[in-house]
């Protein structure tokens, strides 16, 4: 790869942040390098490139860095401007699109983890809590999708369906590893009919580490999380 | 047809000021309308139905919530006037990395330090600070963070600024003493029309406080 345009990704392939930034630059077909990183013993270039929170994922674009997946996902999308583009066009839209996407972010993600490192009253309390955020995103996602018919392709893709799908495209992995229903297509037909679509698609698949993987990382997580607060 | 713009806010709203300073500085028209959060407007409500928070930006009839949205929504429709956020993508990802981290930290570590005391309010000023100075870095040499002009993360920071004489008083410490060079900046953003006229007095933020603490049993 020649150094104009070098593109280093540094990423844990367990991380839902650290997939979305991988999953924009394949989307663009934008090639990088990737560094898996070791989050017990980080190296001193990530250090170097996100001294402020030490996190992953951070991306370098000709030597500099960026870190934050969502500040991250936003410049890929103004920094190659082909197709898919992440953002819409229309100022009020792309409003739209950050509103859907920070209430995902700020407030379905933190719940999750919560169902998925607890049990008993706490977990039953997330689930609720998960279920009544789902129908508030069921309801705010009919005017994205007016046809009622999310059809999803790697030319139309965004920033929203990108994070939608770090989060709960392994619902099927959630569901079995804590035997509880996370995605009702019942309750919410459209965030399963969307999510089913994002699941479909080449590239998604790819990226998708396999199965048994998911199940066996979701185990460990949630035995270590249970013995610890035990 | 013109455009009509209406801002549901709240005075001392530190989010509510970021969107005041962004349509001051393009000298955008609006009507300004102040809501009792305790007892909401319908027409919040009806604009605002996931998070039923100010401040609401309500554009032709049409709804942005969220300050750092209605921000960058504000500087991409009046993109002509006083520019907020770099044009270099690169410039702009360190931006909104910033604002990012303002976000994440100032609001929270600062209700830390009024609402709590003893060894958690001690930790609430320490860690403060600690954001602070690393703000201060960033600031550099600059005279704002936008470089010569006022940019996204001056106006997603300055508003906490009003805040700082509750905090001082509240967790007994000098914020000026720690970062003098944060201070001198925001002394010199409230030069500015935009900022001065968008943010309340420090004294009046401090009297809200006090009420505040009466009113939820915090001593």
């Amino acid at each position: 790869m020649g150094e104009e345009n070098k593109v280093i990704l540094h990423g844990v392939w367990a991380s839902p942040f650290s997939k979305r930034v991988e999953l924009a630059l394949k989307l663009k077909g934008i090639p990088f390098e990737y560094v898996e990183e070791d989050l017990q013993n980080k190296s001193p270039q990530l250090l170097r490139c996100n001294p402020v929170h030490k996190k992953i994922p951070v991306l370098v674009h000709n030597g500099k860095p960026i870190a934050e997946s969502l500040v991250i996902l936003e410049y890929i999308d103004e920094t190659w401007k082909n197709s898919p583009r992440l953002l819409p066009k229309d100022p009020y839209k792309r409003a739209k699109v950050r509103f859907w996407t920070s209430f995902v972010q700020q407030q379905l993600f933190d719940t999750m983890f919560t169902v998925t490192k607890t049990e008993g009253e706490a977990q039953r309390k997330a689930v609720k809590e998960v279920s009544e955020k789902l129908q508030v995103l069921e309801e705010g996602i009919k005017e994205l999708f007016p046809n009622g018919n999310p059809c999803i392709d790697s030319q139309n893709i965004g920033l929203l369906d990108i994070v939608i799908l770090s989060l709960l495209g392994p619902h099927k992995v959630q569901e079995e590893v804590l035997g509880i229903k996370i995605i009702d297509p019942e309750k919410t037909p459209l965030i399963f009919a969307w999510l089913t679509a994002i699941n479909q698609l080449t590239v998604v698949k790819e990226a998708t580490p396999p199965h048994d993987k998911l199940v066996a990382l979701l185990k460990f997580l949630r035995e270590n999380s249970l013995k610890s607060s035990a | 047809m013109a455009d009509e713009l209406v801002l549901l806010d709240f005075w001392p709203s530190p989010f509510g000021m970021r969107v005041r300073i962004a349509l001051a500085e393009k000298g955008i028209k609006h009507e300004y309308r102040e809501e009792d959060l305790r007892n909401k407007s319908a027409l919040l409500l009806q604009m605002n139905p996931v998070h039923k928070k100010i401040p609401v930006l309500i554009h032709n009839g049409k709804p942005v919530c969220e300050s750092l949205i209605q921000v960058q929504y504000i500087d991409e429709v009046w993109h002509d006037q006083a520019p907020l956020l770099p044009s270099d993508p690169y410039q702009r990802a360190i931006a909104r990395f910033w604002a990012d981290f303002v976000d994440k930290k100032i609001y929270e570590l600062g209700r830390k330090i009024w609402t709590t005391k003893g060894e958690e309010q001690e930790t609430g000023k320490k860690e403060f600070i600690e954001c602070l100075k690393l703000l201060e870095g960033e600031l550099g040499d600059k005279p704002y963070f936008g470089g010569e002009n006022l940019g996204y993360v001056d106006v997603v920071l300055v508003p906490f600024y009003s805040w700082f004489l509750a905090y001082e008083k509240c967790g007994n410490f000098s914020i000026e003493a720690e970062c003098p060079k944060l201070i001198a900046w925001a002394q010199r953003c409230l030069q500015k029309e935009s900022v001065s006229k968008s943010l309340p007095d420090q004294e009046k933020v401090y009297g809200f406080v006090l009420q505040l603490k009466k009113i939820f049993g915090i001593e």
